[in-house]
């Protein structure tokens, strides 16, 4: 096959289509309306670990315009504005991410629900995954619930609250890390995705929630343990599929934490970038009570199809694009 | 020179410094979660060992780099404490002790090519060809005219190693042994 061909069966175009066909009827029947929002914004994501493909400025005052990583902003100004429910196959772009489950440009389905807490989100989530893996011929055993803790504790018998970041970090060092000390949250990840997402493969649907609230992002603290958040993610035999949050609607909390992540940026030599003061003000006016889920839609296929890497079902993949 | 690399410079067969040995990359995965800190994941061979071990790098980070490289070079001899290999085109000569020998010590035959592995110009690692020719100085006489293949009985070969052979294989036969399993392969017709 040549360069120029799309390096993919043909039928996974078939099977994308039918994939977004499916996720569009789900939410049809549901009253979630379909929305598209802007790509290029003069805004950035400031997360402390995404980095984001910086453009040509749109706006004659603006330095540069941003691609987006996720389209959870608009969304949010859209909330604020009264759209009500919400979802969108929203094309993003995400700088050097190229594994056998990465790819810089990518798409993410993305909903909002009014009135739904984590709890009623993560149902609808695993609703939306156990019709897709019928229409795909997919047996899957029924998903697993458990908190972050509780993850740990099962997986490596610790417990995420109850240590020190010295001794977090002599644990990784036990386990095979080499090199500068790690955050406490960067300790966390280690042995989340080195240690334990390995072990979760012979596990179908899996939904973790209560993160640590250094891992809220723009996720509600926990009222009932201020240490966690509510935030989840559904994994698919040790894939990460989705993440989502019981939203946060605090915009003082939420400015304290872009700025955390840009102090962080600059502590670590990233670039700078302009935090959305956009959606601090659509905060600021009122995002209502809601739950919102972001789902890669190549992961997704993949683990329908059970492909092994991200080239099976992106025929136009990075490399090649 | 080996210099430094950054994670995003790993690939296999690179030369770093781990723990304080040179060691080879043998496969090396970028984890990477949606939010949170992204890591190298590596297989690493050990060269001093031969090991395999698995170690993680957050994403970014430096390594240094080993002077590590690999030359085939012929045995000559051993004197009892080093063994000697030979470059067959510069006749330069090296010496490398028991340890980078190590168990290989069964597999080496005088004149034969082996890989020898240099850091900082000093054998680590004596790695010799994947099948070896060898004399069998002892074993059992074998049931006369039975090739059918039925049983084994151990021989001993002239380096000292100790391989299972058919029973109708002799003594003073050559045959042709893999060293990386140990295991028999077939006689060899002079």
């Amino acid at each position: 096959m040549t360069s120029w061909q799309f390096q993919s069966p043909l039928v996974r175009l078939q099977q994308r289509a039918f994939l977004l066909a499916e996720i569009r009827q789900f939410f049809g029947e549901r009253g979630v309306m379909e929305v598209a929002t802007p790509i290029i914004s003069s805004a950035a994501n400031t997360d402390q670990q995404i980095e984001v493909f910086a453009t040509d400025a749109i706006h004659p005052d603006k330095q540069q315009a941003y691609l987006r990583t996720s389209p959870e902003f608009f969304h949010k100004r859209l909330l604020a504005s009264g759209s009500g429910d919400i979802f969108e196959i929203a094309p993003v772009f995400r700088r050097g991410e190229v594994t056998r489950l990465h790819n810089p440009e990518f798409t993410l389905l993305e909903w909002y629900r009014l009135g739904f807490d984590m709890s009623d989100l993560m149902a609808e989530m695993d609703a939306l995954f156990q019709l897709l893996a019928r229409r795909f011929n997919l047996l899957v055993d029924k998903t697993q619930l458990t908190s972050y803790q509780s993850l740990f504790k099962d997986y490596i018998e610790i417990d995420p609250f109850n240590v020190t970041d010295s001794w977090l970090n002599e644990f990784c060092h036990g386990h095979g890390y080499r090199g500068s000390n790690l955050s406490r949250t960067g300790a966390l990840d280690f042995i989340f995705s080195i240690l334990i997402q390995p072990q979760l493969v012979d596990l179908d649907g899996l939904l973790v929630f209560h993160f640590p609230i250094e891992q809220a992002a723009l996720a509600q603290t926990n009222p009932d343990n201020p240490k966690t958040c509510l935030r989840f993610e559904f994994l698919f035999r040790g894939i990460e599929l989705a993440n989502g949050y019981q939203e946060l609607q605090d915009v003082e909390q939420q400015r304290k934490r872009f700025e955390n992540d840009l102090k962080w940026r600059q502590q670590h030599h990233k670039n700078a970038l302009p935090l959305d003061e956009h959606l601090l003000s659509a905060l600021d006016s009122g995002l209502p009570a809601c739950s919102g889920v972001a789902v890669g839609i190549e992961r997704l296929h993949m683990c329908l199809i059970q492909a092994e890497d991200i080239k099976e079902v992106l025929g136009f993949h990075a490399l090649n694009s | 020179m080996s210099g430094v690399y950054s994670t995003n410079q790993f690939k296999s067969g690179l030369k770093i410094m781990l723990d304080g040995d040179p060691c080879s990359i043998v496969e090396n995965q970028e984890v990477k979660p949606g939010k949170g800190q992204a890591f190298n994941r590596v297989k690493i061979r050990n060269l001093k060992t031969g090991r395999m071990i698995e170690r993680t790098f957050k994403s970014g980070e430096k390594v240094d780099g080993a002077d590590v490289v690999e030359t085939e070079m012929q045995y000559l001899y051993s004197d009892g404490t080093f063994y000697h290999f030979m470059d067959p085109e510069s006749f330069e000569q090296v010496q490398a002790s028991e340890e980078a020998v190590g168990d290989q010590k069964i597999w080496l035959k005088e004149q034969d090519m082996c890989m020898i592995t240099l850091w900082d110009n000093v054998p680590i690692l004596v790695t010799p060809p994947n099948f070896v020719e060898l004399t069998i100085t002892e074993t059992d006489p074998g049931v006369r005219g039975d090739t059918s293949g039925g049983g084994s009985k151990p021989a001993t070969l002239e380096t000292g190693a100790v391989v299972n052979v058919p029973l109708f294989v002799p003594q003073g036969e050559v045959i042709k042994v893999d060293t990386r399993s140990g295991e028999y392969v077939s006689r060899v017709k002079k």
